[in-house]
């Protein structure tokens, strides 16, 4: 096989490469229109595209063929969708590229995008975000789902599709930039406790299926494997790719929150409840 | 630090969520009939392959429309896996009732075009019984039918005599007789329940 074979996607899907090419123009079209003292640094810029890049890449590229028939590839597919991509996306703060492009909105279109606002809002309670995060790995990891969803293209594109956009909501709760202090945003103690929240219960099940003796997702079985690998080594793989690096993004995590805590202590006055109702 | 723990929380979003995860759910009930069988229904899209077959002509999924199909893939050099299914799906063709015989079609797809010339598909599946058509292509014509039904398959290192391994799915697709994918039936569940199933399919949907 050429290396074109393994750049080009196993199964393209114009919306998606649609969608990631309209991400990453109206970033770069942003960046360039945006005055200079709004411009995030070249470090949160090659974050962000790093991370888009690399959800492209397990959606869009050979290595989506590798992760449909083979179970340990697919659990490192989900932990950059649900994780990695979706947490460099979030450190690298694109908030001032999203602000640009809001105030060229027209108002008539920010009036039709208000649902939109209220839909996120409603999500990003954070015990809603906590159990959709969570929710969504168990969901698709239910044997017999997991089942259908191999099974299914359509299913397939939804569950790799939910699990990225689910990611951003998540990852973007947890990382938000603005002082919880002075604005709406999640305070840090909640930050911190959603985090480990999901750590923990990423561990029951990712120990679930490393300690599973059985065959627990036998899809892989039945539609072959992409290269022959015994399939207690493959549920292995996947199983500590479902319980180790969830784990330890959510130990990381809470150390950048409690990190971000301590440089902000102090720095803002305590805020009266009036003052803390203008600022939202 | 400000590790705002206030319990003054709105429990409006709650509701709304409670709201969607219910609506949500009650979209996933349903009522049909079980199968021994993995149900495909809704999952996969309908036969269709443009393929030769055993004669060396040029075939097309409508060429056997009407019938129940039963699609296996394999290659005629495999020492275990289709064997062992070929015998478990012949079997359980026999176990149908005498009406519904040629009512069935076993397609065998073999992955390996290079080692299974039309004449050597012939001589395998006639070996196993008769309503059994053999199937083959080039490999892009395979890998693009395992790619519609969502499988794969791969060559192994030949050894010093030049034979090799292939991995392939070691299911069985079954398409009713309008084309539809109805069933995904794993051969050692044994060829009665597979009968079974047949059984429903073919009287189901006559």
């Amino acid at each position: 096989m050429s290396l074109l074979d393994y750049l080009l996607p196993y199964d393209f899907s114009p919306l998606t490469v649609l969608s990631y090419m309209l991400v990453l123009g109206f970033y770069g079209v942003g960046l360039l229109r945006m005055p200079d003292e709004d411009r995030p640094g070249g470090l949160r810029i090659f974050a962000f595209v790093l991370g888009v890049m690399i959800c492209y890449g397990v959606m869009q590229t050979r290595f989506d063929y590798y992760a449909q028939y083979m179970f340990f590839v697919h659990r490192g597919q989900h932990l950059i969708l649900h994780h990695i991509g979706p947490i460099l996306i979030a450190l690298s703060n694109p908030l001032p590229i999203m602000r640009f492009w809001y105030a060229k909105m027209s108002p008539g279109l920010k009036n039709a995008l208000r649902p939109v606002g209220w839909m996120y809002q409603v999500l990003q309670y954070p015990l809603i975000a906590l159990i959709l995060f969570v929710g969504l790995i168990y969901f698709w990891l239910w044997p017999s789902i997991h089942f259908d969803a191999m099974l299914s293209r359509d299913l397939y594109w939804i569950m790799n599709w939910s699990m990225l956009l689910d990611g951003l909501l998540f990852w973007w709760l947890v990382f938000d930039p603005r002082p919880p202090a002075i604005t709406s945003s999640l305070g840090y103690g909640r930050r911190m406790l959603v985090l480990a929240a999901a750590g923990v219960l990423q561990m029951f099940l990712g120990a679930w299926i490393v300690f599973s003796r059985d065959m627990v997702y036998d899809v892989y079985e039945v539609c072959g494997r992409a290269w022959p690998i015994d399939p207690d080594v493959d549920q292995l793989l996947g199983g500590m790719l479902t319980y180790i690096p969830p784990a330890m993004m959510s130990v990381l995590g809470i150390l950048l929150i409690l990190r971000r805590a301590m440089h902000q202590d102090g720095k803002y006055p305590k805020p009266s409840r009036q003052s803390k109702e203008t600022t939202q | 630090m400000s590790f705002g723990f206030s319990k003054k929380q709105a429990s409006r979003p709650l509701a709304i969520f409670t709201i969607m995860l219910a609506a949500f759910l009650a979209g996933c009930s349903d009522n049909q009939i079980s199968y021994n069988g993995k149900d495909l229904s809704g999952l996969m899209p309908e036969l269709e392959f443009n393929l030769i077959n055993s004669d060396g002509d040029q075939v097309t999924a409508e060429d056997y429309s009407g019938k129940v199909r039963m699609m296996f893939f394999g290659f005629t050099s495999c020492p275990d896996i289709c064997p062992t299914a070929m015998q478990t799906l012949s079997r359980a063709k026999s176990g149908l009732p005498p009406e519904l015989q040629d009512d069935v079609l076993m397609l065998f797809v073999s992955v390996d075009p290079e080692r299974d010339t039309p004449e050597r598909l012939d001589k395998y599946v006639s070996f196993f019984g008769e309503n059994i058509v053999g199937l083959t292509g080039t490999e892009p014509q395979l890998r693009e039918l395992a790619k519609r039904y969502r499988t794969t398959f791969g060559y192994g290192e030949p050894n010093e005599k030049g034979n090799y391994d292939v991995s392939h799915s070691s299911a069985v697709y079954i398409f009713d007789r309008q084309g539809q994918a109805r069933l995904l039936i794993r051969p050692d569940q044994g060829a009665e329940k597979i009968s079974q199933d047949l059984i429903a399919l073919a009287q189901g949907n006559s």
